[in-house]
């Protein structure tokens, strides 16, 4: 069966103070990957990064949702699934820097952060290439009991790998507690996913009997009571799920991709900004439920710019890890 | 080698080229693989084939490499010649089955019955900060299995001259392009030429050391020999072209003559092509030889992202430079 997330059903106990930490954890992410772009423009950063700008509900709907231990595998475009399960932004920007303070020791970079800490199994390069690992990651926790849930995020495009197919017949013949995030945000890297695509969704994972629900993405309150719903379902032993997000990449597949009109449009980029900013519309939301004004909101604007400039101040004049460091960690 | 004094054009330019070419003369050509229509893939390769042939004949596929990797060698099987497009070399991976077990062998286990005429293009090299899973060089695992050809071009002449070739030949065919060389520009003529696959060239002519390179390595291994000739030495740059077939005979010979080889290939030196090649200098020119025939490839490790880090995995000019100084006795 696939559900469409009824979008008034927002999770009931949630506090003002979690609504704000979302809110704090949506606009790091935003902030972070500003000053990535500006990296980028300013020649400070190697090679090429994919911005999540646009997309932050998604991470930080669904982390609000995990426990602390719970793990989580991630994309190319993976900065905010990093960040919403905890990671450091100056960590972070010393790897992307390829700086030996960074998680991975400068060798990782932007696609490949990986925090044991923070449950982060790793973000990956290859389209759906942490399927497998999510999933096996599920069955360590169920084989060894712990109650943790592994969610997989990834982008449509990841639909047409058959290892998701083949993990998603597994996770529910097996019952494992795996979560599978498919963030649509219409585009691979230059072609419309309806050019990919065909047949519905969900319906692939409701096809071998995992629970499959659709949200909008850009609504975070939406997109953390139907993920607190299937995380606690797998937490008990009901099985895997399926969670498709509807969003939009809100700048090009990578820091590099400015010119997009020959993929898609001026006018369509400017309306889902205009009308579906999730930062922007749950800040609306914020202040109508008067669960913060727009000087408080502010206030964290300004104390998260402030830890990002401290976070690539600190990256920038780091070093380099040492010649001696290329053949470390090749085997364990 | 084309004459000087004809136009040049960059390698992207040169494959862009024999692809039009071949696809104009023969309507089953077809290119197949992710954002190559509009976009002309990440690189812009492709740019303006769509344009040219429609998106019957550039088709855009979903992120399914080892889907539509099987489905061109049946197309091959079957009347059509892919063109299969593998944006990056490290997704070979992905298609090994279709690969490995179907095109290489559909020929010989039905006794020659089928062919597949295909061409498989991906990429090759690091240097682009691009971290470990968008850098390797894993030619060395097609040229391993019999049954596929593989090509390795380090200039657009032979990229354009080559792929000609491969699109004309009735058996897969790989063919690597080095992500580092899209842009390096020379001569190639407006007139109609091919390559053919199994043929080496002598980049450079020399006399006292043989530096075998491959691809992306061709040029590492000319930049050392200019440095060797300021020391006193002189280099000859071998390029087999293909891995497979081998011009077994053009190395052999080269190496019988000058006594000393490097070969510098940016795979990876285990178990890798340019073990390969070295053996089979030190089989055929065994007698003639001065000193171990010596391989030079990536260093044993993922490729990191961390600039200096990156930098010390692949051969240099100055690397390979060392490396011929101590086997002349020079250091
Ligand atoms: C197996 C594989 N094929 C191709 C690529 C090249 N590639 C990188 S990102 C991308 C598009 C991915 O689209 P999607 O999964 O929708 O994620 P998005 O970039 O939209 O977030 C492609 C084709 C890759 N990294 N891995």
């Amino acid at each position: 069966m696939t559900t469409v997330s009824d979008p008034t059903r927002t999770s009931a106990g949630v506090g003002v103070e979690k609504w704000l930490r979302m809110y704090r954890q949506m606009m790091a992410i935003r902030l972070f990957e500003e000053n990535v772009n500006e990296l980028y423009t300013r020649a400070l950063m190697p090679g090429l990064a994919h911005l999540y700008i646009g997309e932050e509900a998604i991470a930080v709907g669904v982390c609000e949702a995990l426990r602390h231990d719970d793990y989580v595998t991630s994309t190319h475009r993976g900065h905010g699934h990093c960040l919403a399960k905890g990671a450091s932004p100056k960590l972070m920007f010393a790897e992307l820097l390829g700086k030996e303070a960074g998680y991975c020791r400068g060798k990782g970079g932007s696609m490949h952060i990986a925090d044991p800490a923070t449950g982060n199994l790793g973000a990956n390069a290859i389209v759906a290439g942490s399927v497998g690992i999510a999933t096996g990651a599920a069955l360590s926790a169920k084989t060894l009991k712990t109650g943790q849930v592994a969610v997989c995020f990834f982008g449509e495009g990841a639909l047409g790998q058959g290892v998701l197919y083949e993990c998603m017949n597994l996770a529910q013949l097996w019952k494992l507690p795996v979560i599978y995030v498919c963030e649509n945000n219409m585009y691979t890297e230059y072609t419309h996913f309806s050019e990919t695509t065909a047949g519905d969704i969900p319906s692939r994972a409701a096809a071998f009997g995992v629970r499959a629900e659709t949200v909008d993405g850009q609504d975070v309150r939406a997109v953390h009571a139907v993920a607190t719903d299937i995380a606690d379902r797998a937490r008990r032993g009901e099985g895997p799920a399926f969670l498709l997000c509807n969003t939009y990449r809100y700048r090009g597949h990578h820091v590099g991709d400015i010119n997009r009109e020959y993929y898609r449009s001026k006018k369509e980029e400017q309306q889902w900004l205009a009308e579906s900013d999730p930062i922007k519309n749950f800040a609306e939301w914020l202040k109508s439920q008067k669960h913060a004004d727009a000087g408080a909101l502010s206030t964290i604007d300004s104390e998260l710019r402030a830890e990002m400039d401290k976070a690539v101040k600190f990256a920038v004049a780091a070093p380099y890890p040492g010649a001696d460091e290329v053949d470390q960690d090749v085997y364990a | 080698m084309p004459e000087t004094g004809i136009r040049e054009i960059t390698f992207a330019e040169a494959v862009r080229e024999a692809l039009a070419e071949e696809m104009r003369r023969d309507s089953r050509v077809f290119i197949m693989g992710e954002d190559v229509a509009e976009a002309g893939t990440p690189f812009k390769v492709l740019s303006g084939l769509v344009e040219e042939f429609g998106t019957s004949r550039v088709v855009d596929t979903p992120i399914s490499e080892a889907g539509f990797t099987g489905v061109g060698v049946g197309a091959a099987m079957t009347g059509l010649r892919p063109v299969v497009d593998i944006m990056f070399g490290d997704f070979i991976t992905l298609t090994m089955d279709q690969m490995a077990n179907q095109a290489a062998k559909v020929h010989y286990m039905s006794g020659g019955k089928w062919n597949v005429p295909m061409v498989m293009r991906t990429t090759l090299g690091a240097a682009r900060r691009s971290a470990a899973q968008h850098s390797q060089s894993l030619h060395a695992w097609f040229s391993h299995i019999p049954g596929l050809k593989v090509v390795l071009p380090s200039t657009p002449y032979d990229a354009k001259g080559l792929l000609k070739s491969a699109i004309r030949d009735d058996n897969p065919v790989i063919f690597f392009e080095d992500k580092m060389s899209f842009k390096l520009k020379g001569p190639v003529p407006e007139a109609e030429y091919t390559i053919p696959l199994g043929v080496a060239d002598v980049k450079r002519i020399g006399t006292d050391i043989t530096l075998v390179g491959t691809s992306s390595m061709v040029q590492v291994a000319l930049e050392a020999a200019v440095m060797l000739e300021q020391a006193g030495i002189s280099a000859e740059v071998v390029d087999p072209r293909t891995t497979w077939p081998l011009d077994e005979h053009t190395l052999i010979e080269s190496v019988k003559k000058t006594s000393r080889a490097i070969v510098i290939d940016e795979g990876y030196g285990r178990y890798g092509v340019a073990a390969e090649i070295a053996a089979t200098i030190a089989e055929g020119a065994f007698h003639y030889l001065d000193g171990p025939v010596k391989r030079m490839g990536a260093m044993h490790v993922p490729i990191p992202f961390s600039p200096p880090l990156e930098d010390l995995t692949v051969p240099t000019g100055k690397t390979v430079f060392d490396t011929a100084m101590t086997l002349c006795g020079r250091s």
